[in-house]
């Protein structure tokens, strides 16, 4: 087969040679660039998952990659060697069986060696059992609910960016934006580290989606069904993470970040312990209220 | 009867394909500079963090009415555009099947966007929701949103009668000896591309039917509480949705399969795999629909058929690339300014494609989706695919539409223009997007700052080259040197016997294909 | 008008239907937009009413120059039309398949999944039919309902199944009539045609005694929740499509009565009226399954 490829192409061999080496080469270098640092690739992960999740994307873009490269060098080979300016005399071919049956076959083969990783991963992401705490997550227009459910705690989370620094309209006297620009609440989500902490997500009116970056996945929050994810940040992750609402959910939707602190067990059960007593009853009856009570709309008969 | 009408007769009751087919091309052109000046809106505001020119919610409409008007507005009349010149001309019929249909499907979009455009001006403005006008945020929208649908329910009229005359008249009206599979590949692209639509719009005026009952009749298919469903909204929207996508870029292969043989100076390699290939992708393109939606939580085996399925796009797609890559090879290239858009088509469309089967991985799609990565993924396909593979079709035919040849010079500087601006607008928003910057965003957190600026300052270039394309439009139809028949060296097809321009009636005598 | 040119190509003459077609739907959809809404920025209903008027007209004159042309339409335009015919009428069943497609997805899918979402939904039990965890009760089979907040659904084996005979009679009758204009035979033509859309009116008239029996008596609205939207919606757009077919056929009974148009040769126009009728026929058993039976 490859030999009828090079009399198909009359490609000489050393000429494949070099393309071969000159693919390598130009890989190598792209995917250092592009990797090179966080502000062009995923953040760096604080799950195991998420860094497993790195690990694939990084894989299935290589091979992306890899096929680009191949593609490119084929094109600008040609652009360059089979020119009518250097004189050359069109060839005549207008197909061969045996390539196309390569160039069908290959790409399955190279699809299949991505769909294999993918599943195993897939599987793995959508396995919530044997998770040590759950926490309902509400997403409304626009702020989100956390109830605790083993703990009674409940509290919402709304972002703390003050206005001014969002409103720029007066380009004269800009305010100056703050480090955590948009990424600010006055609640945070408090996380045990090294805990599976599994996740269930609803809303109250439109479409949202709940996503920490730097925590793996994300997921729709939907009105009336839940969704579940989960996340099992590192023992070592201690520390504050940011992520905000992906799902178009109306005029606020850039304005309703989440803030995750991940925290050890003892931190975590004295928050918890703190908060349990504080979580107001007012607001554990209107959850309550909320959960008792259908959601509005429908018209019954009349 | 080959009499030629003038006037307002001419084009308001127009029954000749080449006239509609211009007015067709006119129309997807000025929607290309209306959708791109809503572009540029969403580009002024997004160049740094905070609000600056616009309030979110008017963001929101200007992202929503820039989609909605580039895929229904600039691509699909542009190529059907396209269709009316150039099918006819191809299959050497005298005129399209169903002549007053055809200026039927034109002027219903005119109509169509203007009720679309002017939901700007009724309380609460223009449609918010995104192009895919998810429940059960539109149930929230004003009236704007009704009509929105509305005008969906008669671009879909225009659609499919524009797609049920593409198919007779490719079925019926080709002369004596065009067979099947003698028929050039744009014809073919279109056929299919028709059959898509036939099958797809339908169900795109059903998905908003439902939403309008669900907005005023009190029903409740998208309401959990009555036991509806939000993300029944969306298998039906993405059940057009994606077949959809490719209704945008099957007639762009069919312009690339037209344009790189003749500058390659050798026949298109491989030409009934590309029509099995096409075939294969329409096919495939209604079994895909859910991978826009891997994050709605889908049971997992649902979201492992879709991510196999979609990938298996991959296959047919790459056999069309490889395709016209082994058509160059051993060729005797030339570089006019078509044959440069048919190469940087090729290149910038297999970057897309390539970003597509990373978002087809289901696992890493949970962290891409809905990020600015899935933006830059489908401009790639959208602008340097379908958009580019129009602007070199245009160049390629509007000798034998205007009867002169264009200004090559001004060609390249836009083709060159074009090109390199887009890629400053769009490479970024790869890396916004895996950095974690979500789309349909007014407003964003500084660490996304500068690649923003970078886009921005992209669009606003790639914005002001497409002026140079008016002008060199203009410039020729205007005058310019006198184009061959043949119009470049040896082309393939039955456009390249009549003259040019065309004559307002050609092949009243039917022509034989050996 | 241009010359007959039955050898090779039929082209039309320039027409100003199409942009007049094209106003007028834009005056049905500006209509119906500002109908539904309060703050109305035209008058809905005069608009809209425009648009209706204005569609009658266009129709009527605009078939009424096909029919004058149609002596002039050689075989390759009959050609042409009745593969768009079928087009037309694949776009259609496309159309009825996103609303089936919604039925399918929400018994076998939603409301399973509404059912067990305990947290959001304690004691939703789902089943079918269903108004939803916060919908009305449903109560049973064609049961007058007796305080608010309750449901009953109709039964296949009542006027539904009354429905289908007529429908299924009517595309026999259909039939008769096309063999009878084939063989000629206009009397026999008149009659079975009449017959069809007869029938037609029948199944329509009983359409509307059910919809009103649901709305008064069984408590089934639109608003019933997903059963009472695809169940209005699936029947609805279909009784639409009976009432235009029987339109149709209607129209080309007069036309065969009155002015003996048609030929054993020549009558698409009919043919096309059948094969619509056929499809919305088709539709119907459809719905007799997965609406009423199943
Ligand atoms: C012209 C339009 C067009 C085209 C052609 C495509 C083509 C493809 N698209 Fe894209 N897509 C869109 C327009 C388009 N898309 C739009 C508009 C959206 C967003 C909608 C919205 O949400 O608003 C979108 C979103 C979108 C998503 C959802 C992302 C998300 O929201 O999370 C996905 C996921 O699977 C996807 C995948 C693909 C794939 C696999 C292809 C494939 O067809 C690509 C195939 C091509 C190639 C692969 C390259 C050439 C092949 C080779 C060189 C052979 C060898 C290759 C391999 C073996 C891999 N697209
Ligand atoms: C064919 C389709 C198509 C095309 C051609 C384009 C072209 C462009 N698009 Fe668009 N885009 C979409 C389809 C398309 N887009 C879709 C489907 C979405 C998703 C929407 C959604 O999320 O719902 C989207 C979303 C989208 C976003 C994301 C918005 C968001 O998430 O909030 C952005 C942001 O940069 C963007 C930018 C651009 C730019 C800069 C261009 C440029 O290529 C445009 C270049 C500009 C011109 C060609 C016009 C030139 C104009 C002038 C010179 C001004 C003249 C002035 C007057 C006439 C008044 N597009
Ligand atoms: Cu909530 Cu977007
Ligand atoms: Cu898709």
């Amino acid at each position: 087969m490859v030999l009828n490829f090079l009399k198909v192409f009359q490609l000489k061999k050393h000429i494949l040679q070099v393309l071969l080496t000159l693919s390598a080469l130009l890989m190598t270098t792209i995917s250092h660039v592009a990797v090179a640092a966080y502000e062009y690739d995923f953040p760096e992960q604080k799950t195991q998952i998420g860094r497993e999740l790195t690990d694939l994307h990084h894989f299935v873009f290589y091979v992306c990659l890899a096929i680009m490269v191949f593609v490119t060098i084929w094109m600008f080979a040609s652009i360059f060697m089979h020119r009518k300016s250097r004189g050359v005399e069109p060839a005549n071919f207008s197909h061969s069986t045996t390539l196309e049956i390569i160039w069908t076959a290959v790409p399955v083969l190279i699809l299949i060696v991505m769909a294999i990783p993918a599943t195993k991963m897939l599987i793995k992401m959508e396995d919530t059992t044997k998770s040590d705490i759950t926490i309902k997550v509400t997403g409304y227009q626009w702020k989100w609910q956390y109830e605790y459910l083993a703990d009674n705690v409940d509290f919402y989370s709304t972002i703390s960016t003050p206005r001014d620094q969002i409103d720029q309209y007066n380009n004269d006297a800009p305010v100056p934006q703050g480090e955590n620009y948009l990424q600010e609440t006055d609640n945070h989500v408090v996380i045990p580290a090294g805990k599976k902490v599994r996740i269930l997500l609803t809303a109250n009116d439109v479409i949202h989606a709940w996503w920490v970056p730097k925590l793996g996945g994300k997921k729709d929050a939907i009105p009336g069904y839940i969704n579940e994810m989960w996340i099992r940040a590192d023992e070592d992750a201690i520390g504050t993470y940011r992520g905000r609402c992906a799902e178009l959910c109306g005029k606020d939707h850039a304005f309703m970040p989440i803030v995750v602190d991940v925290v050890s067990q003892e931190d975590y059960e004295t928050w918890l312990a703190a908060n349990a007593d504080t979580a107001s009853d007012q607001i554990k009856s209107v959850a309550a209220a909320k959960l008792a009570q259908p959601k509005q709309s429908v018209a019954t008969t009349e | 009867m080959a009499h030629t009408p003038t006037g307002l007769k001419r084009w308001l009751m127009s029954t000749n394909h080449k006239d509609i087919g211009t007015l067709y091309l006119i129309f997807s052109l000025s929607m290309l500079f209306l959708g791109g000046a809503f572009a540029l809106v969403i580009r002024a505001e997004l160049f740094e963090p905070g609000l600056q020119y616009v309030d979110p919610h008017f963001f929101n409409q200007m992202t929503t009415v820039h989609a909605l008007v580039m895929v229904f507005g600039a691509v699909m009349p542009g190529f059907v555009g396209f269709a009316n010149w150039m099918i006819p001309l191809q299959v050497g019929a005298p005129d399209m099947a169903l002549p007053r249909l055809n200026n039927f499907s034109f002027w219903i979009l005119p109509f169509a966007f203007t009720l679309l455009i002017s939901s700007f001006f009724v309380p609460g403005g223009a449609p918010a929701a995104g192009w895919t006008l998810y429940a059960p945020l539109t149930i929230q929208g004003g009236m704007s949103v009704d009509m929105a649908i509305v005008a969906i329910h008669i671009m879909g009229v225009s659609s499919i009668m524009g797609a049920i005359n593409v198919i007779v008249t490719v079925l019926n009206m080709r002369a004596p000896g065009m067979t099947l599979m003698k028929m050039p590949l744009f014809v073919w692209t279109w056929l299919i591309t028709a059959f898509l639509l036939i099958a797809v719009m339908p169900v795109f005026a059903g998905a908003v039917t439902m939403l309008l009952t669900d907005r005023h009749f009190g029903t409740a298919f998208f309401d959990p509480a009555g036991g509806g469903d939000p993300v029944l909204y969306q298998h039906i929207f993405w059940f057009f949705g994606h077949p959809e996508v490719y209704i945008m870029i099957l007639p762009a292969f069919g312009i690339i399969s037209a344009i790189i043989p003749t500058f390659a100076r050798k026949p298109l390699f491989g030409y009934s795999s590309m029509v099995f290939a096409t075939a294969a992708i329409a096919f495939l393109s209604f079994i895909v629909w859910a991978h826009h939606m891997f994050t709605v939580g889908m049971p997992l085996q649902g979201e492992l058929f879709f991510m196999y399925s979609t990938m298996l796009i991959a296959v047919p797609t790459g056999v069309k690339i490889f395709n016209w890559l082994s058509t160059m090879w051993r060729g005797s290239m030339t570089f006019e300014t078509p044959m440069l858009y048919s190469i940087a088509v090729v290149f910038l469309f297999t970057i897309g494609g390539l970003s597509g089967i990373m978002l087809a991985i289901t696992p890493v799609d949970f962290q891409y989706h809905d990020t600015y990565f899935v933006v830059a993924h489908f401009h790639y396909v959208l602008f340097s695919g379908a958009v580019m593979a129009m602007m070199g079709g245009a160049y390629y035919w509007l000798p034998k539409w205007t009867g002169h040849m264009y200004n090559e010079t001004l060609g390249k500087w836009h083709f060159w223009l074009t090109t390199i601006f887009f890629n400053i607008t769009f490479f970024p928003q790869h890396f916004l997007g895996l950095a974690g910057m979500p789309r349909r965003y007014a407003d964003y957190p500084i660490q996304f700052t500068e690649f923003n600026q970078w886009s921005s300052v992209g669009a606003f270039g790639l914005g002001i080259s497409q002026l140079l394309f008016v002008y060199i439009i203009v410039q020729t139809v205007r005058g310019g040197e006198k184009a061959t028949d043949e119009v470049w060296e040896n082309p393939e097809g039955l456009e390249w016997t009549v003259p040019s321009p065309a004559p307002f009636h050609t092949f009243e005598e039917q022509p034989t294909v050996k | 008008m241009s010359s007959p040119n039955k050898d090779s190509y039929f082209l039309p003459s320039e027409s100003i239907f199409p942009f007049w077609g094209s106003v007028t739907l834009f005056l049905i959809a500006f209509g119906a937009a500002n109908f539904l809404n309060e703050n109305q920025i035209v008058s809905g209903s005069t608009v809209f009413g425009m648009g209706i008027v204005s569609i009658i007209c266009l129709f009527f004159i605009w078939f009424r120059k096909v029919i004058h042309e149609s002596p002039d339409y050689n075989l390759q335009v009959d050609k042409s039309f009745r593969m768009s015919m079928g087009w037309f009428i694949f776009s259609e069943v496309m159309f009825f398949a996103g609303f089936f497609g919604a039925l399918y997805y929400v018994r076998q899918l939603a409301v399973p999944w509404l059912a067990e979402t305990d947290l959001l939904w304690a004691g939703y039990e789902g089943g079918w039919p269903t108004a939803g965890p916060a919908g009305a009760e449903h109560i049973g089979v064609d049961k007058a309902v007796s305080a608010d907040g309750q449901f009953a659904h109709i039964g296949p084996w009542g006027l539904p199944l009354l429905n289908t005979a007529l429908l299924l009679t009517s595309s026999v009758t259909c039939t008769i009539a096309h063999h009878a204009i084939v063989l000629g035979q206009r009397g026999k033509f008149n009659f079975w045609l009449g017959l069809t859309w007869v029938l037609g009116v029948i199944f329509l008239y009983y359409q509307v005694q059910e919809y009103t029996h649901a709305f008064h008596e069984l408590g089934l609205t639109l608003g019933t929740g997903v059963y009472g939207s695809t169940f209005f919606l699936l029947t609805g757009f279909h009784g639409f499509h009976v009432a235009m077919g029987t339109l149709i056929l209607f129209i080309i009974w007069l036309r065969s009565v009155t002015k003996g148009h048609f030929t054993p040769q020549r009558h698409f126009a009919f043919e096309a009226g059948a094969w619509y009728w056929h499809f919305v026929d088709v539709v119907w058993v459809g719905l007799f399954i997965f609406v009423y039976i199943l």
